[in-house]
């Protein structure tokens, strides 16, 4: 029971949390920025939009935004957020999870590619290459936790104590993980330094670009998508950096919520302090995560023997 | 090099009868050897006297020359072995049917009937009103593909279509065809009182409206032999400048936010508001129309007004010495500028690239160390030019004008101005005259060249923007480049879409 009510205060506060980046973003442009509410009053506008669908394309664009938000939502269940026990979890579960988020991806891709736009065309040849790398990325970093836990599952990595299990047994070069999963969780999401959230110019655009065409509460669906999407990765890192639970589910809760706040605000600093790659350095700067992980494997196996 | 053309002043009219009329081959190998040796076209253009076509050529080497010949119908293209002239003859062929033969890429520029009705040299049907109508250049190949953008962009940007084509993420030839915003300017400008003449050449481009504005009262003045007193040429200086630093301060902005480095995007968006609050302080307009009018200017610079700006200045001075070294010397900023959209020297000249995009490139060229006009000949005009002609190159040209103009400007404001302000219209220009005034706007070389029959009617006025030699440079820059860096490329040239499209 309490498990469903932290996936419903999952949803209900993964808005909030993206409206977190862009106070940071205008914090440091000088200006006062949006409301922190902002992504609520959005999402409310664009539902009750109607949506506009052009000739050209088929069923495929209409299913699109539903898969990707469905699978952001069914990834959700399967986390342990705040350290309590998901609503399913089971053996090897963890792979089904990425290739769900895959899923989205795919439908979203296909969504673009039935828009016959070329814009569309050019965002979903970007989005299909970069989330390749961040795969093998977080294959690595499953290796070292499968090898140190001895589970394939996301509820016995991240729930209740094994955070803290994780840290004693690979000590310092468990930094490089989470350093490797804020990379991976910047690509995924499509944030500066790799993406630009922000930008107008469907030129450069890599995600944006691909949801041009949606409108409406079908573009909500998109939008409230990524915002889970967000939330699901930087749990991850939130478990990895505070990995302490009290035993007191309020308590634990708030510490939670406060260090993902701390998250985010490091997203928003990232996105404020540099300027976005070009085009083609990007795959670089995504395999430094592999990299990272790569590391962060062979020195904790060795130190495991 | 000796030859015919006859050397004539920026800004001083000269009697027509005095412009040597050649034989159209003299005039065409003549041409062709000055442009060949350095020169540059400055005013190539065609003009309807009795019964037939002449044409004019400005050019420039360290002099403004000038000469003139009866138009053929056909005649060889000069731009087969003298590239600056392409784009003035393939205007030649849209304004009044002279085809040049054997042309290169002898495409219409804007999608308008010729003034004459002659058979049309592209044999466009101008009822169907789709300029884009035409062949694009295209790549074959089984991977390539092409990337039509506009005419309609997003926002509140301009009109005008890019064609890239493109093998994965690199463009092999970006092909850009304007004309959307076609309003008939030069020949509006025959047919209005002189009253709504000024009012007109602001609206050339409204962000080159002192640019514009500075062209055509000089040319006025030259021809009405009523030259503005010190004071008036003081306040325009400060106005041209102070029109350089708005858009170079917004263009630094718009780099940075292009390359989603906020900070500076959003610190320069705040500050070119405030030097467009000073042109509104000196004129009434945020974007200086209204100052500048044939005889001088029609707002004084009391002494409240000077120290008030002054005062302004030195407040934004540290702000933008700030956010320009955030910018630069942020590493992934540089990373991005620096070796994108390279053009190189030799294709600069070829192109004929004017101003800060020119500069960019190795040409030192600046109208107002050159050419000087108002109170430029008392300044010291620092000699501009970068060797990389990258997006860095064409950044950092405008951060050191920024400099400098502020520099400029804070002089100008140093000593009391006295001007007596113009309240009246100007008077008949003289018959028989032809004049070309050039300016250095923030784009670059703006000109503007009148010519009057013998009742002194304004017969011809030919209007020529930076941006009519500079928009094939950012074609050149997207060659090999990542289409994901045309956005960037773009703003840091920043041309005009009307300005080309007059």
């Amino acid at each position: 029971m309490t498990s469903v009510l932290f996936v419903f205060l999952a949803i209900l506060l993964a808005p909030f949390y993206a409206a977190v980046i862009l106070k940071v973003k205008a914090f440091f442009g000088g200006k006062k920025g949006p409301p922190l509410l902002i992504n609520y009053y959005t999402l409310v506008k664009l539902i009750k939009k109607g949506s506009v669908y052009s000739t050209s394309t088929t069923a495929i664009f209409k299913l699109g935004p539903m898969v990707s938000l469905c699978a952001a939502i069914t990834v959700l269940m399967f986390l342990p957020i705040a350290g309590q026990p998901p609503i399913f979890a089971f053996q090897g579960d963890i792979i089904f999870l990425l290739y769900l988020l895959g899923l989205g991806r795919f439908f979203t891709i296909a969504a673009a590619m039935d828009t016959a736009s070329p814009f569309e065309g050019m965002g979903a040849a970007r989005e299909a290459y970069f989330p390749i790398i961040c795969e093998a990325t977080l294959f690595m970093i499953l290796i070292l936790f499968y090898v140190m836990s001895g589970d394939l599952s996301l509820a016995a990595y991240f729930s209740a104590g094994q955070p803290a299990g994780f840290w004693k047994a690979a000590g310092a070069p468990l930094l490089f993980v989470v350093l490797a999963l804020f990379i991976v969780m910047l690509t995924e999401n499509s944030r500066v330094p790799v993406d630009d959230p922000a930008t107008h110019l469907e030129l450069t655009m890599i995600h944006e670009v691909m949801v041009l065409d949606h409108s409406g509460p079908d573009f909500a669906f998109i939008e409230l998508g990524s915002f889970i999407k967000l939330f699901f990765y930087s749990t991850m890192i939130t478990r990895l950096v505070c990995p302490v639970t009290l035993g007191y589910p309020a308590v634990d809760l708030v510490v939670f919520l406060a260090t993902m706040g701390v998250v985010y605000v490091a997203v928003g600093v990232t996105e404020s302090v540099m300027a976005r790659y070009r085009m083609d350095k990007v795959p670089q700067f995504v395999l430094t995560s592999f990299a990272l992980a790569f590391f962060a494997t062979v020195i904790s196996l060795e130190f495991l023997k | 090099m000796q030859t015919d053309f006859l050397e004539i002043g920026n800004g001083k009219a000269v009697d027509r009868h005095r412009i040597p009329h050649l034989a159209f081959e003299d005039f065409r190998t003549q041409a062709m050897a000055l442009v060949d040796s350095g020169g540059k076209v400055v005013q190539y253009f065609a003009y309807e006297e009795g019964d037939g076509i002449k044409l004019l050529a400005v050019l420039r080497t360290d002099r403004l020359l000038t000469a003139g010949c009866d138009a053929p119908e056909a005649y060889p293209a000069m731009s087969l072995t003298c590239e600056p002239f392409h784009l003035f003859e393939r205007e030649l062929a849209e304004q009044f049917a002279i085809r040049p033969e054997g042309h290169p890429w002898l495409k219409m520029v804007r999608y308008h009937p010729n003034y004459h009705g002659r058979k049309d040299v592209f044999g466009n049907d101008y009822k169907a009103d789709i300029p884009g109508n035409y062949g694009y250049y295209a790549v074959e190949g089984e991977e390539i593909h092409e990337v039509a953008v506009g005419p309609v962009h997003a926002g509140v940007i301009e009109p005008g279509h890019f064609r890239f084509n493109c093998i994965g993420e690199r463009v092999l030839h970006l092909e850009i065809q304007l004309g959307y915003q076609h309003r008939g300017i030069e020949q509006l400008l025959l047919n209005v009182s002189h009253r709504r003449l000024p009012i007109i050449a602001e609206g050339i481009a409204g962000d080159t409206a002192v640019g514009h504005g500075l062209c055509y009262a000089q040319a006025i003045e030259a021809l009405t032999d009523k030259a503005p007193d010190d004071g008036a040429r003081i306040i325009r200086t400060i106005g041209l400048e102070l029109e350089r630093l708005q858009n170079h301060v917004g263009d630094l902005g718009a780099l940075s936010g292009d390359v989603a480095f906020l900070p500076p995007a959003n610190y320069c968006g705040r500050m070119r508001g405030d030097f467009l609050n000073m042109s509104l302080w000196l004129c009434g307009n945020r974007f200086g129309k209204g100052l500048v009018r044939p005889g001088g200017v029609r707002f004084p610079m009391t002494d409240v007004d000077r120290e008030t700006l002054a005062g302004r200045l030195q407040e934004l001075k540290p702000q933008v010495c700030h956010t320009i070294e955030l910018l630069f010397a942020t590493p992934s900023v540089r990373a991005r500028f620096e070796g994108c959209g390279a053009v190189s020297n030799d294709d600069a000249h070829k192109l004929g690239l004017v101003g800060p995009a020119g500069r960019a490139c190795g040409i030192a060229y600046d109208v107002r160390r050159e050419f000087p006009t108002e109170h430029y000949a008392q300044l010291n005009i620092p000699k501009n030019a970068k060797p990389t002609g990258d997006v860095y190159a064409r950044a950092r040209m405008r951060a050191d004008e920024i400099l400098q103009s502020m520099d400029i400007v804070e002089s100008l404001l140093e000593n009391p101005v006295l001007t007596q302000c113009v309240e009246t219209a100007p008077g008949e220009p003289a018959p028989s005259a032809m004049v070309v005034t050039l300016n250095e706007a923030w784009r670059g070389e703006v000109s503007h060249c009148v010519l009057t029959d013998d009742k002194g009617q304004i017969v011809r006025y030919k209007v020529k923007d930076p941006s009519f030699h500079n928009w094939n440079g950012l074609a050149m820059s997207l060659r090999d480049t990542g289409i994901s860096d045309f956005p960037l490329n773009n703003k840091s040239y920043n041309l005009s879409y009307c300005g080309f499209d007059l």
